[in-house]
């Protein structure tokens, strides 16, 4: 009947070596998942450092002369990504513009009509929204926006379909964060007798609002580095363009650019580390949002 | 019920043949009718089920919140059918406050109390405002306690503060009756004798309708009581006369404690 008797010394060593394999297997396996990243920041800041500087922001690329001319003496390759930086903040700006409202707003009729036959097909098209390759995007608003309204290339079209990408992204976040707030808290606002449109607008969003933003950030850092639907839209600008009719540059696109280019590979370093660099700020900035409201 | 024979004058509420169903057919509350006392305490009692909150809410028409929930018969509060009332004034008239705490988790001490004014974007003077804040604080004792953290956010008080902060946002309104549905359950002893004692005073002010779970809470504040089993009221009288002298034996079980 005792049990516990039964653990002989033996087996109790042979359960704590079990233990020791189990914990030791654990670590590896973490460490080979946390693997990648840190060798990709490794490589990124190795290869890339030395091109950052003030003019690695405000200047334009060089031209292959140029580059091919410092590469050979030895140099750095002057000039910068501005165009880039600038034509990937102008599309992020604009395709949050376009999604979120419309994506807050779907998120909101979601939580109010969970059973809803309209409301279900939504949160489907959404989550099937979510699994659409990008470059299909980009083909969706060449069709849309490259050929009908800006008749060729522009950064309108290649925000349109950033935004299409970010659109699951706010609706999911948005009704999930809706559903977390306590349904007391609606219901002491209801019993105020404030007005059902200014319960969510006033009480839910205020309440929820660091979910929103963590929602909107990972979808901000989700289509900072899309490249594949740039090219069928914004198609790209060796200079700095704000015109959203027209061609534009972006980090993603750059990098591609240079890649192309054998006389400017040291500048796709440079470039992946910038854009490293924001992707991760933005998730880290999300994820301490996210902690504080905990 | 039967004959209403307590013969209450110039009631501030009259509930008349109140019947509330969540499905179709099925009342949680049936066919209730009571005239309730102005400045009293006035007790819901009756075991878990009954349909004691289901009542409370009808009150003030918190049902309209969700579909498919049918309220027949009708509420009178101070002469005027309560249908025939706007949302915002009836919800002034009839102040709610929870079983849990449940301040604006995003809303400082002060904007918590004066909240039905912010967000219904009513607009007061500061001077007006803070003289809300600070009788309505006085009034549920809190104001000596939380006087010089206002900027603070409600959430950061004890569970019996936020309570009282809950009670001071709905006294901010003025209302002619507070509704609490079981407003100390989710309280310490200390905080929810505190909240007795307030509940007490208040009803020089205001008339109070509390659903309450505990019997001696009850029998302690109370000056009418009623009792509630299966959806029906079964019982209305003076808090006294039933403790001591229930007139069904439905209600006699349950205040000897027979089920419940
Ligand atoms: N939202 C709802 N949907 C469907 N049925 C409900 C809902 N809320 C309550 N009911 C049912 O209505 C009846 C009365 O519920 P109510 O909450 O009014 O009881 P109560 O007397 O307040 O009970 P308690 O003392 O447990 O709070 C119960 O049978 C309950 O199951
Ligand atoms: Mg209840």
């Amino acid at each position: 009947m005792n049990s516990a008797a039964k653990i002989t010394a033996a087996n109790l060593s042979r359960r704590t070596l079990k233990d020791k394999l189990f914990k030791g297997l654990v670590l590896f396996l973490s460490l080979i998942t946390i693997s990648p990243i840190v060798l990709i920041i490794y490589k990124l800041v190795e290869k890339g450092y030395r091109q950052i500087s003030l003019n690695f922001i405000i200047k334009t690329p060089p031209n292959t002369f140029e580059a091919m001319t410092a590469v050979s003496n030895g140099e750095l390759i002057p000039g910068g990504i501005a165009n880039g930086i600038t034509g990937t903040l102008l599309m992020v700006v604009l395709a949050s513009v376009i999604s979120i409202p419309v994506g807050v707003i779907t998120g909101i009729y979601l939580y109010e009509n969970p059973g809803k036959p309209l409301a279900n097909l939504t949160r489907n098209i959404s989550d099937i929204l979510q699994g659409v390759p990008s470059i299909v995007l980009g083909l969706i608003a060449y069709m849309w926006i490259v050929k009908p309204i800006t008749s060729g290339f522009s950064a309108l079209a290649g925000s349109v379909s950033l935004s299409i990408m970010m659109l699951p992204m706010i609706v999911r976040s948005t009704e999930e964060t809706l559903k977390m707030i306590p349904q007391s808290i609606k219901e002491a606002a209801v019993a105020l007798g404030v007005p059902y449109y200014k319960v969510i607008l006033r009480v839910l969003i205020p309440t929820g609002f660091s979910g929103l933003l963590t929602g909107i950030l990972l979808g901000i850092s989700r289509i900072l580095g899309e490249t594949a639907p740039l090219m069928l839209t914004a198609l790209g600008s060796s200079v700095i363009n704000l015109d959203i009719t027209k061609p534009t540059s972006a980090i993603p696109l750059l990098i591609w650019e240079f890649y192309n280019d054998p006389n400017m590979v040291d500048l796709i370093w440079s470039s992946s580390l910038l854009l490293m660099g924001m992707v991760l700020t933005l998730n880290l900035v999300s994820k301490r949002i996210a902690a504080r409201t905990k | 019920m039967k004959e209403d024979n307590l013969n209450i004058k110039d009631p501030v509420l009259s509930i008349r043949n109140l019947s509330v169903a969540y499905d179709k057919g099925s009342y949680a509350v049936k066919d209730v009718s009571a005239d309730i006392k102005r400045n009293a305490v006035t007790a819901i009692m009756g075991p878990s089920g009954c349909g004691k909150s289901t009542m409370l809410r009808a009150i003030n028409r918190m049902h309209e919140l969700y579909e498919n929930i049918e309220t027949k018969g009708s509420l009178i509060l101070n002469g005027k059918d309560i249908t025939d009332m706007p949302t915002i004034q009836l919800r002034r008239m009839a102040g709610m406050v929870f079983q849990r705490p449940n301040p604006f988790p995003t809303l400082s001490i002060y904007d918590n109390v004066i909240a039905g004014y912010k967000l219904n974007g009513i607009r007061l003077k500061k001077k007006e405002r803070d003289d809300v804040v600070e009788r309505s604080l006085r009034d549920v004792t809190l104001w000596d306690e939380v006087k010089d953290t206002l900027h603070k956010k409600g959430t950061f008080l004890s569970g019996g503060q936020q309570q009282r902060l809950c009670i001071a946002r709905a006294l901010a309104f003025d209302p002619e009756v507070i509704l609490l549905d079981e407003p100390t359950s989710a309280l310490d002893p200390v905080a929810t004798s505190k909240i007795e004692d307030l509940l007490v005073k208040l009803k020089e002010n205001y008339s109070i309708l509390m659903v309450t779970h505990n019997m001696s809470q009850a029998a302690r504040i109370s000056d009418y009581s009623m009792f509630m089993y299966l959806g029906e009221l079964v019982e209305y009288g003076k808090t006294k006369d039933m403790f001591t002298n229930p007139k069904d034996r439905r209600t006699e079980e349950y205040l000897t404690g027979k089920f419940g």
